[in-house]
């Protein structure tokens, strides 16, 4: 797939302009006022009822069991609407939902409706509508529209971009580096090595632009190091998100940024207001509060889509976690993003209204909210979005009013 | 040195060290062969804990945890560390040091196939044993065993939450109110044997999670064990089981025949045997096993027929392994002179110490494993810690974004300093790659500034980074 898509194109790119500054400026223009956006793949199936609770409806207690909140105490939700709240982990996107900078989507699925993770990523992933038709990710081709498809336009936050970010167009990738960094002269061999490799050529060369980015973005204006948050207790996801958010924040860096976030498939002990999931929810939420202070005045310019691959089962397991179901959560925010709002369609948890018995409906198609954020912050066209971002697709409309103007 | 010779060291070893391609070179065919049938014996391989040493471990730590003795817990958790970090170098150096690359490739692939992951952090007692004692013994023999020895293995148990998955109308399921749990059996049909197209529906899912309900670690007869004579009784009828780790628990089985695309599989422990048996066996079996061994071997797109030879080589056979093997070294497209695969981090690591790592690391051990392990994180495939059930990705795809192709271009240059000056590196490049050697990397190389930096040219050369 990329690979040898990459191939040819960086053939054709190399003696061109592709990677100069010069190229990378006119593209952005193409983007109205410097907007970035952002894709968080929760990639294992986040658990919707977890995240976002629906706490007055009258089954939830029972239904949940031990993975039900407390109605009262610190692990309480942090009510939205009576029926709602967020997971008490998620008190900064809490705050953002204040701030009327977040939507959350409830009963949200892909349009597939099997169960597999990988299916099911694939799916959410390709923008296609049954897995493995499509060769490329969703984002990808939208770099086209956008001219953000040269390399500097879109960053992948890990070593190797997920097939989100995957396809023709190229895009580069950035992750907190552990290495010594070697000599100049050395690297100056190794391209030489690498000038009639396009694969590791393209990709040393765009590596090399995305480092000096990062180099400078992680220094102030004197040339020394900028503190970094201390994210200590926070895993691995905090200086991911701290530092690709300066690099997305820069003027000359990426406008589109993908993070791709595991860990959320809880079939056993998945615990309630502070055990196993809660923590890892913690994780993400502090980790975004990161990346909003990294973002500093782009925040303003900023819609962020999370979301999985599907949702989880109603009820708890026999092992003290959920399986895997279909309706799950979404959550578009950011400063650009006109939110305080919460979109479900509830019909509630008896399971009558269940799919199977078993699982939340999908009344919200995930492609909906990226195409919101696509249609209304990044101003691509319907007819684009409906046949070529994600084909087949013209029945499957934006939700209006929830970008900023 | 011939081209085949060079072919068989990398394409199917894990990269030549000094002299091997010498060697295979003379009958490259043979040579592959003759390491199926000799396997690896590494004493280091001899000298660590069974899984039943381990499971024996797991209900002492359990115990500890429960009576809240913190102080020993401690040392416990310690002493497990200790196990997993002395796994870990034994991993390193076997493929450091093997002279049957082949086979050792071929425990890998599997063990990435039935991919058990630290990421649960229960399992990461286990993941050494499962490679040693669930897959490598059966790496040359049928399909249908190493499926079982997997699946019963403590490290899949607990991976895969099969371990506490209790029958909702067996004894222990009317007790305790607990449940099923269906990941395993999803997996199972999913990943391990029929693959996402091969045909099954949820209601198969279910049905392979109940036949397995009563799989877990062995934590003795214990609470789950015959108690009253009820239990007794279910035990008598189902059968019971227990081996290197592994328990059949009667009372915890879901009771009553169960129906597996459309098959019957009487209640108790054989039903189980028998369910996995015929899905190693299946159509759909041997055409998802054919894709990913000949993806593995051949290219990230290999050819229809290369994979169609391979499954009805499978097939033919009943899932022997040792035919399915042979009917890809004797594969044309196999000894196609263009490297057709980018070797993953952990190949990349290992073929540059097999090249240039010398005698030293046969020192390697659980206080000087350390390097190596951040050295895989940072390229992004830590062994024994897969991101899914669905292991590590094996195209080229995944291994070449733009940073990670310069985390390799760091770790070539760090990992030659720290290697130190042995040989000329211009020789050692003629070793590593025979004719496949770019003249122009070859000047490189022997104009480098330093013999360090002359390694780490070879590290970083395209041609070194594929096979």
């Amino acid at each position: 797939m990329l690979t040898r898509r990459t191939f040819l194109h960086a053939g054709i790119a190399c003696g061109a302009l592709a990677f100069s500054g010069v190229h990378a400026r006119l593209a952005f223009a193409a983007l109205p006022d410097d907007r970035r956006f952002i894709v968080v793949i929760l990639r294992g199936a986040l658990d919707g009822l977890a995240a976002v609770p629906a706490h007055g409806d009258p089954d939830y207690a029972s239904l949940r069991g031990t993975l039900a909140l407390p109605q009262t105490g610190p692990n309480a939700p942090i009510d939205l609407d009576g029926l709602f709240g967020l997971h008490p982990s998620l008190h900064n996107l809490a705050e953002m939902w204040r701030d009327k900078e977040l939507a959350i989507f409830h009963n949200v699925a892909t349009p597939y409706r099997d169960r597999s993770h990988f299916d099911a990523q694939n799916v959410l992933e390709t923008g296609g509508t049954a897995p493995h038709r499509l060769h490329d990710g969703w984002l990808n081709r939208a770099l086209t529209p956008l001219a953000l498809d040269t390399g500097n336009g879109a960053l992948a936050v890990a070593s190797s971009p997920p097939l989100l970010l995957d396809g023709s167009s190229h895009v580069t990738s950035w992750m907190p580096s552990r290495m010594p960094a070697p000599d100049e002269e050395y690297l100056a061999r190794i391209s030489m090595l690498y000038a009639k490799d396009p694969v590791l050529g393209a990709a040393l060369k765009q590596a090399l632009a995305t480092r000096a980015t990062a180099n400078a973005a992680m220094h102030d204006s004197a040339g020394g190091p900028m503190p970094m948050q201390n994210g200590q207790g926070y895993g691995p996801i905090m200086p991911m998100m701290e530092g690709a958010g300066r690099i997305l924040a820069a003027a000359d860096g990426p406008r589109v940024g993908v993070f791709d976030i595991g860990g959320w498939d809880t079939h056993s002990n998945q615990g309630a207001g502070d055990g196993q999931l809660g923590r890892r929810l913690m994780m993400l939420d502090e980790s975004l509060a990161a990346l909003k202070t990294a973002l500093g005045p782009a925040w303003k310019k900023t819609a962020i889509v999370a979301a999985s691959e599907f949702g989880r089962t109603v009820a708890v397991n026999g092992t003290g976690g959920t399986d895997h179901g279909t309706g799950g959560i979404a959550f578009l925010f950011g400063g650009a993003v006109a939110g305080g709002t919460i979109h479900a369609e509830w019909s509630g948890l008896k399971p009558s209204a269940l799919k199977d018995g078993r699982d939340l409906p999908a009344k919200t198609d995930t492609r909906a909210i990226f195409k919101t954020a696509l249609a209304d912050h990044l101003r691509i066209a319907k007819q684009t979005l409906d046949e070529k971002i994600f084909p087949d697709s013209s029945g499957v409309l934006a939700v209006r009013d929830l970008i900023r103007s | 040195m011939s081209l085949e010779g060079a072919l068989a060291a990398n394409r199917f070893g894990l990269g030549a060290k000094p002299g091997e391609i010498d060697e295979a070179s003379r009958d490259p065919k043979t040579w592959l062969r003759n390491q199926l049938v000799r396997g690896e014996d590494s004493p280091r391989l001899g000298s660590l804990s069974s899984t039943s040493e381990l499971a024996t471990q797991l209900v002492k730590q359990q115990q500890l945890r429960q009576a809240k003795d913190k102080d020993a817990l401690k040392t416990f958790l310690m002493q497990a560390r200790q196990t997993y970090l002395r796994e870990m170098a034994a991993r390193f150096l076997v493929g450091f040091e093997t002279e049957a690359p082949l086979h050792e490739r071929l425990v890998r692939f599997w063990s990435n196939h039935f991919a058990v992951s630290t990421q649960k952090p229960q399992c990461a007692l286990f993941v050494g044993a499962f490679e040693r004692e669930a897959i490598r013994p059966h790496v040359t023999g049928r399909f249908s065993d190493m499926v079982l020895a997997a699946e019963r293995h403590p490290a899949m148990q607990l991976y895969l939450d099969n371990a506490q998955s209790i029958g909702p109308d067996s004894l222990a399921g009317q007790r305790s109110g607990k449940g099923r749990n269906e990941n395993l059996g999803r997996e199972i049909l999913e990943l391990h044997t029929l693959g996402v197209e091969g045909g099954y529906t949820q209601d198969d899912v279910i049905a392979l999670a109940n036949i397995l309900t009563g799989w877990s670690v062995d934590r003795g007869p214990g609470p789950a064990g015959p108690a009253g004579p009820v239990a007794r009784m279910i035990h008598t009828a189902m059968g019971s089981e227990a081996e290197n780790g592994f328990r059949f628990y009667p009372p915890r089985h879901e009771p009553g025949a169960k129906t597996l695309l459309g098959r019957r599989y009487e209640e108790g422990y054989r039903g189980g045997v028998q369910a996995l048996t015929d899905l190693a066996q299946h159509r759909a079996t041997a055409r998802h096993i054919a894709t990913k061994l000949a993806t593995h071997f051949i290219a990230d797109n290999p050819p229809e027929d290369s994979v169609k030879r391979i499954e009805t080589a499978f097939r033919d056979s009943g899932g022997d392994l040792m035919k399915v093997y042979e009917t890809i070294i004797d594969d044309p497209a196999a000894w196609r002179p263009e490297p057709a695969k980018f070797r993953s981090p952990v190949e990349y690591v290992t073929a540059a110490m097999r090249i240039a790592g010398g005698d030293r690391l046969a020192a390697l051990d659980e206080k000087t494993v350390g390097p190596f392990m951040q050295s895989a994180r940072a390229m992004g495939e830590m062994p024994f810690a897969a991101p899914s059930p669905q292991g590590w990705p094996d195209v080229a795809d995944s291994w070449t974004g733009s940073d990670a192709v310069l985390q390799r271009v760091e770790w070539a240059n760090a990992a030659a300093l720290k290697l130190g000056v042995q040989s000329d590196p211009a020789a050692l490049a003629d070793a590593a790659l025979g004719p496949f050697l770019n003249p122009d990397t070859r000047t490189q190389i022997a104009r480098a500034a330093s013999p360090a930096q002359g390694l780490a040219l070879l590290f970083a050369s395209p041609e070194f980074q594929r096979r």
